[in-house]
């Protein structure tokens, strides 16, 4: 279980997050949503103890995420950002094999190798496994690091708009496997999503970010209707409901 | 308004660091120690304009205020080409020319080498961050070019041409005090009399061709220019890399008119005050004069820092 | 493109491996003392000549170059940025400063003193380097170098000045300028230390690697990430050090050799550092023995030689290197 407790993050004088407290039981598919600068990343990276906490607290299966050893906490979380560096020149299967440091500390065992394999061919990636990431499109590469964040192994998985660059087919593709990963192994996934839809089709719990607070919390039926979603983003979204999926128009209002 | 006031008040200090220059410590022969120190400040003075039109202008040309002649290897590159010809003629062969033929080549040859090497860039339009870091490259390179040749040289012959060759504002080229007078006043007059050229430059590229400037031939006449007035300071003094990134850093942040006339007297106003001043304040404070080039360009390495964090670049 | 990447690897590092055997041979047999077998009038026995001059200078010459392209590939990991190295980041500059105040101060301390505070000014000022880097616009990479530069001449001036000051101009160039020509038995030691560097940085390459991806990234996979960087930066200020006492500042090593490296066999440092170092060992021994023979029988010094190859391949790296990247 994630626990947040009344953190709060004051950055240049601007309140990011204000006083959030929040339960992350153990398994499920979680959607971080909201409008920019709602505090969704700032959230994700304070639970993974990538930023220092300035006010309250965060436990991870109750390791206090600031004290506990960086490397205790690696197998238990791992958090994928969006990075803006420039790609390294190392191969699509040397990259995956990083996510197994936590385990190997460098020395991969035949273990590590398996379940690098297994994660390339669970992200389609067997193709391109011997390329070098900075031979690879925007999209390619964002499959390339969800690879080796899941290679990671951990109970927890954050994953910071992974969406990014994707085309819909690889989308769909990813959330799926996040779904079946939760399902088949138990593991625990929360992402920060643009696309409420997403969310609102995969997802056990969306909850939803805005000004630093927590706007909306609960299942997609709950969070996903009209007067919820114009409470968020500020506006009239109509949703309807298709096989038993809610989704939002938000394109509705964009026509003249 | 604001910009005569600011260029009366500089003007004022310029002449009080000037008659400091002339006066402070007067000892023996003074009308002797009058007359070498007076050819000593118009050497200072005649630098002063060189770097201060030559960096205005060339920033003008490149469209961004953090460019400058010496950054790019100007400097660098004039006294590769004295290098070059001490190793072509050797030492004595060196020496034994005449002082103004010297600069005379030397300058042709900075012409054209900028012309083959800056020109290129200039025109590419590459991203300005790194035809920075290519012009820093540069100048590292032809320093190091400088020094090999003068590891290539016979040590004997090499200490023979050092003497002709190297300048530093205690001891300027008195030699070519005379020509550099004459070309600055040229090539400042031309300046001056283009000033409405260079205003309409500096809207940027696109927008000068729309006001009917013919842009490659007026980069390329500038470039010109620019070399040899750079030429005159690296032949007067030595390098001084940063002297004009200081001038006109500051004379931007003083003045509110960005018209070529005030910026160029603003900042040939600050380059006589930094010199002549500086020279002044080391001489007869700090007893170490011939380190002025050395603390311009520690205080001038600050402020292109400063200039890279205030993310100034255009 | 699927090439096969550990073959052509190791057929790089085997020919790197044999071209600098037959350097260190053609580095024992060139030097103004003529080697022949035959000649019996000699004015040095053959054995003393290679034991006091020529395999110490040899020796000195691979583990400053193996020792600076590690050192370089560290500070370009620390920074994410390809363009920088101890002399275009303050750290050989400080390191003089530091060997200035040694001398200032306590005129009599040996070589160990003096690569210990050399050591510890060329820390703080990559130090301060390496935080002020952090706060520059990442979108805009050349930057950096360029802060570099212009910081490592920053520090230069303010040394120049205080030597001006105290009359210690002539021995500037020596520690400004790096050359093998005075490195004899008994006073190239220290440099041993440089086997230690590279090894400890082989033994955290995987590390280092993961540290090229970015803070966030490192974290997430369990690195200690500013105790990565503190070690870091005392394996690099302490080559640097170590190379600008004994035997002066030699330029751009630490920028050729990894990007060449890394053009040809990728970022994975595991697989990489040994070539980086081979590299390394490679071209400084090579330009001091070029710096032999161009001048014969004078010499021109290693720092010399590399502070004209290293400008005009560094130029080049910046002039192709492609618009997307």
């Amino acid at each position: 279980m994630i626990e947040i407790k009344s953190v709060s993050l004051v950055r240049e004088g601007q309140r990011v997050l204000d006083s959030i407290d929040l339960l992350l039981p153990r398994g499920g598919l979680t959607a971080l949503v909201g409008p920019n600068g709602a505090g969704k990343s700032t959230l994700l990276s304070l639970a993974a103890r990538l930023l220092p906490l300035q006010d309250g607290s965060v436990t991870i299966d109750g390791l206090p995420v600031e004290s506990t050893p960086g490397k205790l906490l690696a197998k238990k979380i791992a958090i994928l950002r969006q990075d803006s560096g420039p790609p390294p020149r190392v191969s699509v299967r040397d990259m995956v094999g990083f996510g197994r440091f936590p385990h190997s500390g460098g020395r991969m065992t035949a273990q590590d190798r398996t379940m690098v394999e297994e994660a390339l061919a669970r992200f389609e990636l067997e193709a391109l496994a011997n390329r070098s990431l900075d031979r690879l499109s925007g999209g390619q590469r964002q499959r390339v690091m969800v690879a080796m964040t899941y290679c990671q192994d951990t109970d927890y998985i954050l994953l910071d708009e992974p969406l990014n660059n994707l085309d819909m087919y690889h989308a769909r593709q990813l959330m799926l496997e996040l779904r079946r990963l939760v399902d088949e192994t138990g593991r625990t996934i929360v992402i920060v999503l643009h696309d409420i839809n997403h969310a609102s089709a995969s997802a056990d719990r969306i909850i939803a970010m805005k000004n630093g607070m927590i706007a909306a919390d609960g299942t997609p039926e709950t969070v996903m209707r009209t007067e919820v979603l114009e409470a968020i983003y500020g506006f009239r979204v109509p949703v309807i409901e298709t096989n038993g999926m809610r989704l939002a128009l938000q394109y509705a209002s964009c026509a003249p | 308004m604001r910009d005569r006031i600011v260029i009366a008040l500089l003007l004022g200090l310029a002449l009080t660091t000037m008659a400091a220059f002339m006066g402070v410590n007067l000892r023996g022969n003074i009308a002797l120690a009058l007359e070498l120190r007076g050819i000593r400040l118009a050497a200072l003075v005649t630098v002063a304009i060189a770097i201060a039109l030559s960096t205005v202008t060339f920033q003008t040309i490149t469209g961004n205020r953090i460019l400058t002649p010496s950054i790019m290897g100007l400097d660098a590159l004039y006294q590769f080409g004295q290098a070059a010809l001490v190793f072509g003629l050797g030492g004595l062969g060196y020496v034994s020319l005449s002082p103004l033929l010297k600069f005379g080549a030397e300058t042709a040859a900075l012409m054209l080498l900028a012309m083959i090497i800056l020109r290129p860039a200039l025109k590419s339009q590459m991203d300005l961050t790194r035809m920075l870091l290519a012009g820093v490259i540069i100048g590292a390179l032809f320093r190091s070019m400088t020094s090999l040749i003068a590891r290539l040289i016979d040590p004997q012959e090499f200490a023979v041409a050092q003497r002709a060759m190297v300048a530093n504002f205690s001891s300027p080229m008195i030699d070519l005090l005379l020509i550099a007078v004459l070309v600055t006043v040229i090539a400042g007059g031309f300046l001056l009399s283009r000033r409405h050229l260079l205003d309409i430059a500096a809207l940027g590229r696109d927008t000068a061709i729309g006001l009917g400037v013919t842009w490659n031939r007026t980069v390329m006449i500038h470039l010109l220019v620019v070399s040899l007035l750079v030429a005159v300071s690296t032949a007067l003094v030595g390098p001084v890399t940063f002297l004009g990134l200081l001038v006109t850093a500051l004379a931007e942040r003083l003045t509110v008119s960005r018209r070529h006339d005030t910026l160029f007297a603003v900042a040939i106003l600050l380059g006589v005050i930094v010199l002549v001043g500086g020279q002044t304040l080391l001489q007869h404070g700090l007893g170490q004069a011939s380190t002025l080039s050395v603390v311009v360009d520690f205080i001038g390495g600050l402020v292109f820092i400063l200039l890279l964090f205030a993310r100034r670049i255009r | 493109m699927f090439v096969p990447a550990i073959p052509l690897h190791r057929r790089v590092v085997m020919s790197a491996g044999l071209c600098l055997a037959l350097l260190v041979v053609a580095s024992l047999a060139i030097g103004v003392e003529e080697i022949s077998l035959s000649s019996t009038a000699r004015s040095v026995p053959l054995a003393d000549l290679l034991s006091i001059s020529r395999l110490p200078r040899t020796l000195a010459a691979v583990l400053c170059g193996a020792g600076l392209a590690v050192a370089g590939q560290i500070l370009q990991t620390l920074t994410r940025n390809r363009f920088v190295e101890p002399s275009t980041a303050g750290t050989a500059q400080s390191a003089a400063l530091g060997i200035l105040i040694v001398t200032l101060f306590l005129p009599a301390a040996g070589l160990g003193m003096k690569a210990l505070v050399a050591s510890i000014c060329a820390l703080a000022g990559t130090a301060l380097f390496l935080s002020t880097a952090h706060r520059l616009p990442p979108e805009q990479p050349h930057l950096v170098p360029l802060f570099g530069m212009v910081y490592g001449g920053v520090v230069g001036a303010a040394v120049t000045y205080v030597a001006w000051q105290n009359d210690l101009l002539q021995y500037l160039d020596i520690w400004t300028n790096g050359e093998f020509s005075g490195v004899l038995r008994g006073r190239y030691e220290l440099l041993f230390v440089a086997v230690v560097i590279v090894a400890v940085a082989m033994l955290i390459a995987e590390r280092l690697t993961i540290m090229a991806l970015g803070e966030a990234q490192a974290t997430s996979l369990g690195i200690d990430y500013r105790r990565m960087t503190q070690i870091g930066l005392v394996l690099v200020s302490v080559m640097s050090a170590l190379s600008v006492v004994v035997v002066g500042l030699i330029p751009f090593v630490g920028l050729v050799v990894p990007n060449l490296v890394s053009r040809l066999s990728g970022d994975n440092l595991r697989g990489t550092l040994p070539l980086t170092a081979l590299g390394g060992a490679i071209l400084v021994l090579a330009s001091d023995i070029a710096g032999r023979i161009i001048r014969f029988p004078y010499e021109i010094p290693v720092g010399t030689v590399m502070g004209v190859i290293g400008p005009a391949v560094f130029l080049w790296f910046v002039l192709q290197e492609r618009r997307d990247a």
